[in-house]
């Protein structure tokens, strides 16, 4: 909106108004704006004083004054006519002279310009853009502004508004409200709050279309996927849905490589175990089968990573038995709200959060064969809610929030250091295995499916992991973010959801997709009132 | 019975017809009664005071007013509320009389007190008092031309009373509320307080709330996303303060803020009450200020958009939607009205202005449309719209004669209150300036008896304005007009209006007896048939206690008819007028030694007949003895006056 003052000085010294010198603004006016406004204050009026402030589009001869020729508008000095595109002019305002501060006003939304004199709004003339997304561009610019345009500007906002606000709904008696409770309700179905679902639908008269003892398996599976206890959410998820993961050889594997990864972050329960902490949690998941081999125990095994580490290795200690316990836990921070109250755009600035997202999206991407964009959407609202760095910064924090079961997860905050698989060696080993496995089944697949560079490339980002010391560290120590943990969490849920016949997203995520492309949208093809509504706007 | 009657009008005067308010009162006003059942008898009453105008006589019938004060006394918050919601309703009703508030005087202060319990009782105590503290002529914002006989009767009026009561102070903080409502009835309560108040304004402009002046409290009020009534109600607090010069006319906050605030509510989006509202308040913004009118007059296209306030209702409207063509009717007056004053306040002063007014399509003939309107309103600022474009040279001489503006105004002369009467007499002054074409016509119709009957009026303004038409109408007038004017003013009017108390009538008078007594035929002839009562006024006034102007008037008025042939003997016989003259020669002013001057010269004047004897005369009197003084003045006007007389005698 505000360019730095331009001062422009005409030097033709003919007499027709063919010698007119134009200057055009470089930057056309982004019609995704939805108002613009620029002002010329004239030093002096020079020898005949024609004079024309206006809009023009690209290639408009720039010899002649704006309005006089097509795609062009302009307010001339010497009669205080308007011209639009003709070499007649229209009474309009009052002549201008050295002194004066004209404006010009664009507004994008209704497709209306105005001039300004000193600051007087002269009146509304109707742009005949052919196309509203058609770019004009502005011959000079400067601040601040003799005309309150920001007055002008709330105006245009607060109708906007409450455009939006009053939209007509469906006229039916409660069909509106039955609607959104159905929308609230299948949102807290589908992420399992299984408790509010319930209430909710009790208190509206609603049916729930899953059964209770379905959500509260989506939910525990779902849970142990955001602990990162991956290996009994595998079991869990075979053991309550046997055909779901033999049917999907892709989400089997993308379950396992972020099994591998929890193994090196040591949550995983096969390595937890390993690592001398037997987790509680057994007894919240009596169904689930536990059915760890029994590695050994031995802490003698002095095996030394470092055969695998490049570079900075050293500094990594492994104390063994004595400190397993301490540090079997590995800091969290379980992002467990999908309140998508922020906005991926909100995001762009933070740089490493801008990478987690591209990094996550292929993760997305490669799982996912329809519907990308939606997904994208949906989960990128979570990462912008998180900030946690903690892990690439090498300081941990915890910021546990799950409930119910999850209390029996032990949270140490005051740890500080964290170690491969826990720091217990039987661990690593476990890990090491585990990865041969995976590699072995990541052939497999390949021979009974083809190629999938997608799977490829997240084996080989997992594995990467082990290439450093200190893998939280390294470049690709994102993956071992809780947040991380997340897409895979809501692929596994959409797709038992699918196997039920259900959505795999919630509507309230498809609405609010919907409603950000469609903004999105509306700014690509230059409809102006998008500049004034955001979906952020609405939720609170 | 309180959920009986809730929006039914049917059961609530069912109830009231049944005798249900004496009771509810008897009930309200008992002591013994518990606090509740006297809170729900105040709001069932003011459930029924809801209804129908008839239903608040019903209840005015009662003296529910009184009643509901003394409920105020009470302790108890939620009867306090009740009440206060009862008499809101009743006196935001047309038929409540506002001094009914008024009549007991710790009313007032006690309303005062209860503004800080609640956000309820500022509601409907800032409610109370901007229905009850309106002026009598609210509607003719701006052009109030005649005192207020009644309010100024009953001592001091409404305002006065509650700014006397602190109101000011009590309401300022309210503007802040956090309640909408509150905060825009204390702001209403402002705009009606300051309405042409001076001593309101001035005390407005410096009043700040949380360390904000109210002048930028209403400024943001009047932002563009506000609410529409709010914008428009802080405009008006700002108009009366700028009008009361409490503000500057150049100031940003009235110029760039209020200004074009006003003229968007003259806009096509606006309701159409809002427009009227809009055009009449920025009218009185502007009346007085010629830069005002400039800027308006080229902000958004102002005086074209007013061109949409004629047409009401619509074509479309009437066939489409008869609820939309009552509602259109119901305003059309109303918009007319507020056009017609703007335009009015617009061309006032600039003569580019005008011309653009005029030029609107089919302005003029509106304007003549609107005089002859059965709505006293449309017609009055009609002929004030009127009396403004009259004041252009070229608009007399060209769409005024185009479009015989003098007949229809002619006849709303006729017959109409004095109100509008002064407009259009003024406006016929104009008229009936000698460069006018209108002015033949206009006589032809009669106009001469119309302008002698003003002059008899009570009203001094009608007075004022039918001596000065008939004062140009005399200007370089044929013989026959001028004895049309003398008969139809008869000597004794004459006399009367030269004794008249009001100067501004008697210097008219003396006007237009100097314009009678212009061209030497038309000076003998008069003064054959008035020369003796004539003689008598000019020699009264100037024995009398009066300004310089009105003597220079009158030494002008001698020498006029010093210039006749016969008429010259009229002034040489008399010698009285003669030692008036030679005193006026040696008066201290020199105005006044020049038309003495003037009066010398045209008697001695040689080549007439008779000069030799006037001036042997003359020079027996010691004229030329002071002649002879003056032409050593260091004023040179007077100098080259008396060398000139002087010369008459060397010849």
């Amino acid at each position: 909106m505000y360019y730095r003052e331009i001062k422009i000085q005409t030097q033709c010294h003919g007499k027709t108004p063919k010698d007119a010198a134009s200057v055009r603004a470089t930057h056309p006016i982004p019609a995704a704006c939805g108002i613009y406004y620029f002002e010329v204050k004239i030093v002096s009026k020079g020898r005949d004083g024609y004079m024309g402030i206006g809009l023009s589009a690209q290639g408009v001869n720039m010899n002649r004054l704006p309005g006089w020729d097509k795609h062009s508008y302009g307010y001339h000095g010497d009669d205080g006519h308007s011209f639009c595109s003709s070499g007649t002019g229209q009474p309009y305002g009052p002549t201008f002279t050295t002194g004066d501060v004209i404006g010009c006003c664009v507004n994008l939304i209704n497709n209306t310009c105005f001039y300004t004199k000193n600051g007087h709004s002269l009146g509304m003339e109707k742009l005949g853009l052919q196309t509203p997304g058609e770019v004009v561009d502005a011959n000079f610019g400067q601040h601040p502004f003799v005309f309150d345009i920001e007055d002008y500007m709330r105006e245009w906002r607060t109708k906007i508004q409450a455009q939006i606000d009053r939209f007509p709904i469906g006229d039916r008696e409660g069909e509106w409200q039955t609607m959104i409770q159905k929308m609230v309700s299948s949102y807290l179905v589908h992420h399992g709050y299984c408790a509010t679902a319930e209430a909710f639908a009790r208190s509206t008269d609603q049916t729930v279309l899953e059964e209770l003892a379905s959500i509260k398996n989506r939910q525990r599976i779902q849970k142990l996927v955001l602990a990162g206890r991956m290996g009994e959410a595998i079991e869990t998820t075979q053991q309550l849905y046997p055909s779901l993961l033999e049917r999907n050889p892709n989400l089997l594997f993308a379950l396992k490589v972020r099994q591998f990864i929890e193994m090196v972050n040591g949550t995983d329960s096969e390595v937890r175990c390993l690592g001398g902490h037997s987790p509680k949690s057994q007894d919240s998941y009596p169904v689930s089968p536990r059915s760890f081999s029994s590695p050994s125990m031995s802490p003698s095994h002095g095996m030394n990573i470092h055969n695998l580490a490049t570079g900075k290795g050293s500094s990594t200690h492994f104390s063994g038995f004595e400190s397993s316990c301490s540090n079997g836990v590995i800091s969290n921070k379980a992002h467990q709200s999908y309140c998508h109250s922020k906005h991926t755009t909100t995001s762009l600035n933070v740089p490493e959060l801008n990478n987690i997202n591209v990094s996550r999206s292929q993760q997305v991407n490669s799982y996912t064969s329809n519907d990308v964009d939606m997904e994208t959407d949906h989960y990128s609202n979570g990462v912008a809610e998180t900030s946690s760095n903690g892990f690439l910064n090498g300081s941990s924090k915890h910021d546990h929030e799950m409930e119910e079961c999850d209390t029996e997860m032990e949270v140490d905050s005051s740890q500080l250091r964290r170690q491969l698989c826990g720091g217990s060696q039987a661990a690593i080993e476990r890990m090491i295995h585990f990865g041969r496995e995976l590699q072995a089944m990541s052939e497999q697949l390949r021979r009974e499916c083809g190629k999938n560079t997608a799977n490829k490339k997240m084996l080989k980002d997992a594995f990467s992991l082990l290439a450093y010391s200190d893998p939280w560290s390294s470049p690709v120590g994102n993956q071992l973010d809780p947040i991380q943990r997340e897409p895979v969490c809501s692929v596994l849920n959409s797709a038992i959801l699918e196997t039920h016949n259900l959505p795999k997203q919630p509507p309230l995520a498809l609405a609010m997709g919907q409603a950000s492309q469609c903004l999105g949208l509306m700014a690509r093809s230059g409809i102006g009132s998008c500049a004034f509504a955001t979906v952020e706007d609405y939720l609170h | 019975m309180k959920n009986a009657v809730i929006g039914n009008n049917k059961q609530k005067a069912n109830l009231i017809v049944l005798g249900a308010v004496p009771r509810l009162l008897y009930l309200l006003q008992q002591e013994t009664s518990s606090t509740e059942l006297r809170t729900e008898c105040a709001v069932v009453l003011g459930s029924l005071a809801m209804g129908t105008e008839n239903n608040v006589k019903s209840l005015l019938d009662c003296h529910i007013i009184p009643a509901l004060l003394q409920g105020l006394l009470s302790p108890d918050l939620k009867f306090i509320e009740a009440c206060l919601r009862c008499l809101r309703t009743i006196f935001i009703s047309p038929v409540t009389p506002e001094d009914l508030l008024y009549t007991d005087a710790t009313v007032i202060s006690h309303l005062m007190a209860l503004l800080s319990r609640s956000r309820y009782t500022q509601e409907y105590i800032c409610q109370i008092f901007s229905h009850c503290c309106k002026l009598q002529h609210w509607h003719s914002c701006g052009f109030k031309s005649l005192p207020q006989p009644l309010l100024c009767a009953n001592g001091p009026d409404h305002q006065t009373i509650l700014f006397n009561h602190g109101a000011v102070q009590n309401i300022a903080h309210l503007l802040v509320s956090t309640s909408y409502k509150v905060r825009m009835q204390a702001l209403k309560c402002f705009s009606v307080l300051a309405f042409e108040n001076p001593q309101v304004s001035m005390t407005l402009v410096n009043v700040s709330v949380d360390g904000e002046l109210l002048p930028q409290i209403f400024v943001k009020m009047l932002q563009r996303d506000k609410p529409i009534e709010m914008q428009l109600t802080s405009a008006k607090c700002l108009t009366s303060m700028c009008r009361a010069g409490a503000i500057r006319t150049d100031d940003s906050c009235i110029v760039l803020k209020t200004l074009p605030c006003l003229v968007r509510m003259c806009s096509k989006e606006r309701l159409l009450e809002e427009r009227v509202e809009g055009a009449e308040t920025l009218a009185y913004l502007i009346e007085t200020d010629v830069e005002l009118q400039r800027i308006a007059s080229i902000t958004d296209h102002l005086i074209v958009m007013l061109a949409d306030y004629f047409k009401y209702p619509s074509s479309v409207s009437a066939i489409t939607d008869i609820k939309r063509l009552d509602h259109d009717l119901k305003h059309a007056h109303e918009l007319r009205q507020a056009a017609f004053k703007l335009y009015a306040s617009l061309g006032a002063n600039d003569e580019d202005i005008r011309k653009k007014i005029i030029e609107t399509e089919n302005m003029m003939d509106r304007i003549v449309n609107g005089l002859s309107e059965s709505s006293i309103k449309v017609r009055l600022a009609a002929v004030r719209c009127l009396h403004s474009l009259s004041r252009s040279v070229q608009q007399l001489r060209t769409s005024f004669q185009d479009h015989a503006v003098w007949k229809p105004l002619m006849k709303v002369l006729q017959n109409a209150p004095n109100e509008i009467l002064v407009v259009a007499s003024s406006t016929l002054c104009n008229l009936l300036l000698e460069f006018s074409p209108s002015k033949e016509p206009i006589l032809e119709s009669g106009a001469i008896e119309l302008l002698c009957s003003l002059t008899q009026s009570e009203n001094l303004a009608l007075r004022v304005n039918g001596i000065w038409a008939l004062m140009n109408m005399a200007f370089q007038a044929e013989q026959k007009i001028k004895s049309d004017i003398l008969r139809g003013l008869s000597t004794e009017q004459l006399f009367q209006l030269l004794s008249d108390s009001d100067v501004n009538v008697l210097m008219k008078t003396l006007g237009l007896l100097r314009n009678l007594l212009s061209t030497r035929p038309h000076i003998d002839h008069i003064m054959s048939t008035h020369g003796k009562q004539i003689m008598q006024a000019v020699t009264l006034i100037l024995e009398g206690e009066h300004n310089i102007e009105v003597k220079e008037q009158t030494l002008c008025i001698l020498a006029n008819i010093a210039d006749g042939t016969t008429a010259k003997e009229l002034i040489m016989t008399n010698d009285d007028i003669l030692q008036k003259i030679k005193y006026y020669m040696s008066h201290s002013n020199a105005k006044l030694q020049l038309a003495a001057m003037f009066c010398i010269s045209n008697l001695i004047w040689n080549e007439e007949e008779g000069s030799q004897e006037r001036q042997d005369k003359l020079r027996d009197m010691g004229i030329v003895d002071i002649l002879h003084k003056l032409s050593q003045s260091s004023d040179p006007n007077l100098c080259d006056k008396a060398k000139t007389a002087l010369q008459q005698y060397l010849a």
